[in-house]
């Protein structure tokens, strides 16, 4: 069997959450139907809500299930630029159908997932949005006084979203501050906790944001639901319309067995991963020296499950297929385009060069991780590391062209 | 050996990386990303690297049972194909960029890093054969499949390279077999229509390409005797051989459509002449190599034929090395050849060795005023 050290980018599912699926794919009805059975699948599906409710400190009512985390973040997103933007129907209507927005302004940190990059630049391109790019620091840790010096420069700030914990180098980052500057303005505040979600406590009622994502498979449950939290009061424009559902926030028959399994994995006891991940990076340093940690560097500030490195002269990619080859699986952190590793844009807003940034790969631990596991990493990077540091960087020149060759 | 297989999401290339795996290797599939922006569909038959094309070489690289990764080598490839094409035509010279890459990257970048990582060969879908001679040298021969032959652009290959190159799809006698295989083996590609033009230029409008990225200034079309026949808005835009679009306002003294005869950058300007102005009797390049064992006396005169495209026929000739250039004459004059071109010299199937044209000799001289 491989070494799976990717849990970042989808953890194997949890044994009770596989049951609990499997078992709710035998459920007749549509959750929405009058009848018995339509109403058994629906007290199916709230139940399920209130143990997904439970794990993040909100009332039901304010989890809306989506498609997963992206869909979370883009509701929350352009559902809150729209609704700043355009508060009611009826002064659209009046106005033709089109409005200037008057709150245009976003402010997003650099470091954030591309599920809210790609999200505020549309909103950009094709809703006239302002983005506000907040710079990060060397850690990755969004600064706070650039988050200030913007909220007080601006009165035209519709929402600042941010991460909880950096996806890929794994720093936790000052979310309650954050709020605490936010909500001074009144600017809404949606949080990006997919990747922080049973890993870091989340009390929702408590934190002061507007709106929450979360997503299951990174917690054990299923592929293909996740949630947004979405406070009692604050007001988005939903992106999909139709049967009204979940508060007309999101239409569309609701996934009841995903839901089911989803709760499952909410309700799983949290542990803790740090042990795990401490041997991890203090085995990369060891075996590795020129390896350079990336991230808070102090273990209560970063992620229990992650490991973050850059190894200079080396090419992600390259060290990626050696250690698959050595049946490891782990990630460069970064984002992909058709399996192109980009130079991660985390790593570039933390200061480093094109150059560094490539060499990075992301360990992540999880619930099914063994120190052998671990250990096997560890013997198989050395001799990778030595390998991808030969081969080089990829932009690098190899040949000279043929030239006069005397015979 | 462990073998890297390019992969570019077409039917030969998936097929040579199946009979790779049949001979025995242990072979990973690998799709070069030549663009960072890679279009999303494929659009029609022209272009590659699309999405939809590393879709199609992974969906062959599962059927084949067979790991598969994307290295980006866009950087290289800018810099060493597509900014080589544009520096070329500014220069007046006519590159192939096909070649370039097989020189500096699938041959050169690639290769390297395969070598690296601790492979011992490149296979690629090229139709070429690599054969081996009593004394184990290798040598890179027409492929059996003559109508798809791409031993052309194969021949700036060294004899390093050639030692670390495997085309498996050499001794099949036509296309339409490879495409037969692909479909016996369940491959969606089987189909695929064949790529065309260059894979960089999607919608295949070479020239207006060229026009957005060579500066254009206007200058003058001459006669070969320095009288001025016309104008033009920029020299980088033809070619040699070139007859329409010359928008010449003075009609030649015989009456007879004229032709591009020498494009100079440096001057701005554009030559003009009769077609047998075109029939080359010499051409020479100090930028050549050996694709292989090299000649026993490349210093003496020796017979072989010479290729100047990469589908043009072979045409007999004597070659030899002169002051530092590979200079080859053809028996029958060569027509429409521009510096830049690149001359494959072959002896029978045997490609020997090849060089960049660089100057040219015409078989008809010029008149004087």
């Amino acid at each position: 069997m491989p070494v799976y050290l990717d849990h970042a980018a989808t953890t194997p599912m949890l044994p009770e959450a596989v049951a609990a699926y499997i078992a709710a794919l035998d459920i007749v009805g549509n959750p929405s139907s009058i009848h018995s059975q339509g109403q058994n699948a629906k007290r199916m599906l709230e139940e399920a809500r209130e143990r997904v409710a439970e794990s993040l400190g909100c009332e039901p009512i304010e989890v809306v299930f989506t498609s997963g985390g992206t869909e979370a973040v883009n509701l929350a997103v352009k559902g809150l630029f729209w609704a700043r933007n355009f508060p009611t129907g009826d002064r659209v209507a009046s106005a033709g159908g089109r409005i200037e927005p008057s709150r245009r302004r976003i402010l997003v940190p650099r470091g954030e997932h591309h599920a809210t990059i790609d999200t505020v630049e549309w909103l950009e391109r094709y809703e006239g949005a302002i983005i506000d790019w907040l710079p990060i620091d060397s850690l990755g840790r969004v600064r706070l006084d650039a988050l200030a010096a913007s909220l007080e420069e601006h009165d035209d700030v519709a929402l600042l979203t941010l991460l909880w914990a950096n996806n890929e180098v794994g720093t936790v980052q000052p979310v309650a501050e954050a709020v605490a500057l936010a909500s001074r303005y009144g600017v809404p505040v949606h949080c990006d906790a997919i990747s922080a979600y049973r890993h870091l406590p989340i009390d929702f009622a408590a934190s002061g944001l507007a709106a929450l994502s979360v997503s299951a498979h990174k917690i054990g449950g299923p592929l293909g639901i996740g949630a947004l939290i979405l406070d009692r009061s604050a007001v988005v424009v939903p992106l999909i319309h139709g049967g009204g559902q979940q508060r007309d926030v999101r239409s569309g028959t609701q996934d009841v067995p995903a839901a089911i399994s989803f709760g499952v994995a909410a309700q799983h006891p949290v542990s803790s991963f740090a042990a795990l991940r401490d041997r991890l990076i203090a085995g990369v340093r060891e075996s590795v020296p020129s390896a350079v940690l990336r991230g808070e560097p102090e273990a209560s500030g970063r992620l229990d499950n992650n490991a973050h490195f850059t190894f200079p002269g080396c090419e992600g990619d390259s060290l990626l297929f050696l250690l698959d080859a050595a049946k490891v699986s782990v990630s460069t952190g970064s984002a992909c385009r058709a399996g192109i590793p980009e130079a991660s844009h985390v790593l570039l807003g933390m200061g480093l060069s094109e150059a560094d940034a490539r060499g990075a790969l992301r360990i992540t631990v999880g619930h099914t991780t063994t120190e052998t596991d671990i250990d096997a990493f560890l013997r198989a990077l050395p001799e990778a590391v030595a390998r991808a540091s030969r081969a080089g960087l990829n932009d690098r020149d190899v040949a000279a062209r043929p030239g006069s060759v005397d015979a | 050996m462990k073998v890297l297989a390019a992969m570019s999401g077409g039917v030969d290339s998936a097929v040579a990386a199946a009979r790779a795996v049949e001979a025995g290797h242990e072979v990973v599939g690998v799709h070069l990303a030549l663009s960072r922006m890679p279009g999303t569909l494929r659009t029609g038959a022209r272009g590659c690297c699309t999405i939809e094309d590393s879709m199609d070489a992974q969906r062959a690289a599962n059927i084949i049972g067979i790991p598969y990764y994307v290295w980006d080598f866009s950087e290289r490839f800018t810099l060493d194909v597509v900014d080589d094409f544009v520096a070329e035509y500014s220069a007046g010279r006519t590159p192939n960029p096909c070649m370039r890459c097989n020189e500096r990257i699938k041959f050169a970048a690639l290769l390297e890093k395969a070598l690296d990582l601790g492979f011992d060969a490149v296979a690629t879908g090229h139709y070429a054969s690599i054969l081996t001679d009593d004394d184990g040298n290798r040598e890179l021969h027409r492929a059996a499949a003559w109508a798809k032959d791409q031993s052309y652009v194969l021949g700036v290959l060294t004899a390093e390279q050639l030692a670390h190159s495997m085309f498996p799809l050499g001794a099949t006698p036509s296309k339409a077999e490879v495409r037969a295989e692909a479909a016996a083996r369940g491959f969606s590609v089987a189909t695929k229509p064949d790529s065309h033009d260059i894979c960089f230029i999607p919608d295949g409008d070479t020239r207006g390409w060229l026009a957005d990225r060579v500066g254009a200034e206007a200058g003058v079309i001459l006669e070969r005797d320095g009288s001025v026949v016309g104008s033009h808005d920029g020299a980088a835009a033809f070619t040699v051989g070139q007859r329409k679009g010359l928008h010449l306002g003075v009609p030649s003294p015989d009456g007879r459509p004229r032709f591009v005869l020498e494009v100079r950058p440096s001057s701005n300007t554009v030559v003009v002449g009769p077609k047998e102005a075109l029939d080359l009797a010499e051409v020479a390049g100090s930028q050549f190599s050996w694709a292989g064992r090299a000649p026993a006396d490349p210093y003496s005169e020796f017979e072989c034929h010479v290729q100047i495209r990469a589908h043009a026929d072979p045409v007999p000739a004597v070659a030899v090395v002169r002051n530092g250039e590979l200079v080859i004459r053809p028996n029958v004059a060569l027509n429409g050849v521009a510096p830049g071109q690149t001359a494959v010299v072959y002896l029978g199937t045997r490609v020997l060795g090849q060089c960049t044209i660089d100057r040219t000799v015409s078989a008809v001289p010029a008149p004087t005023r």
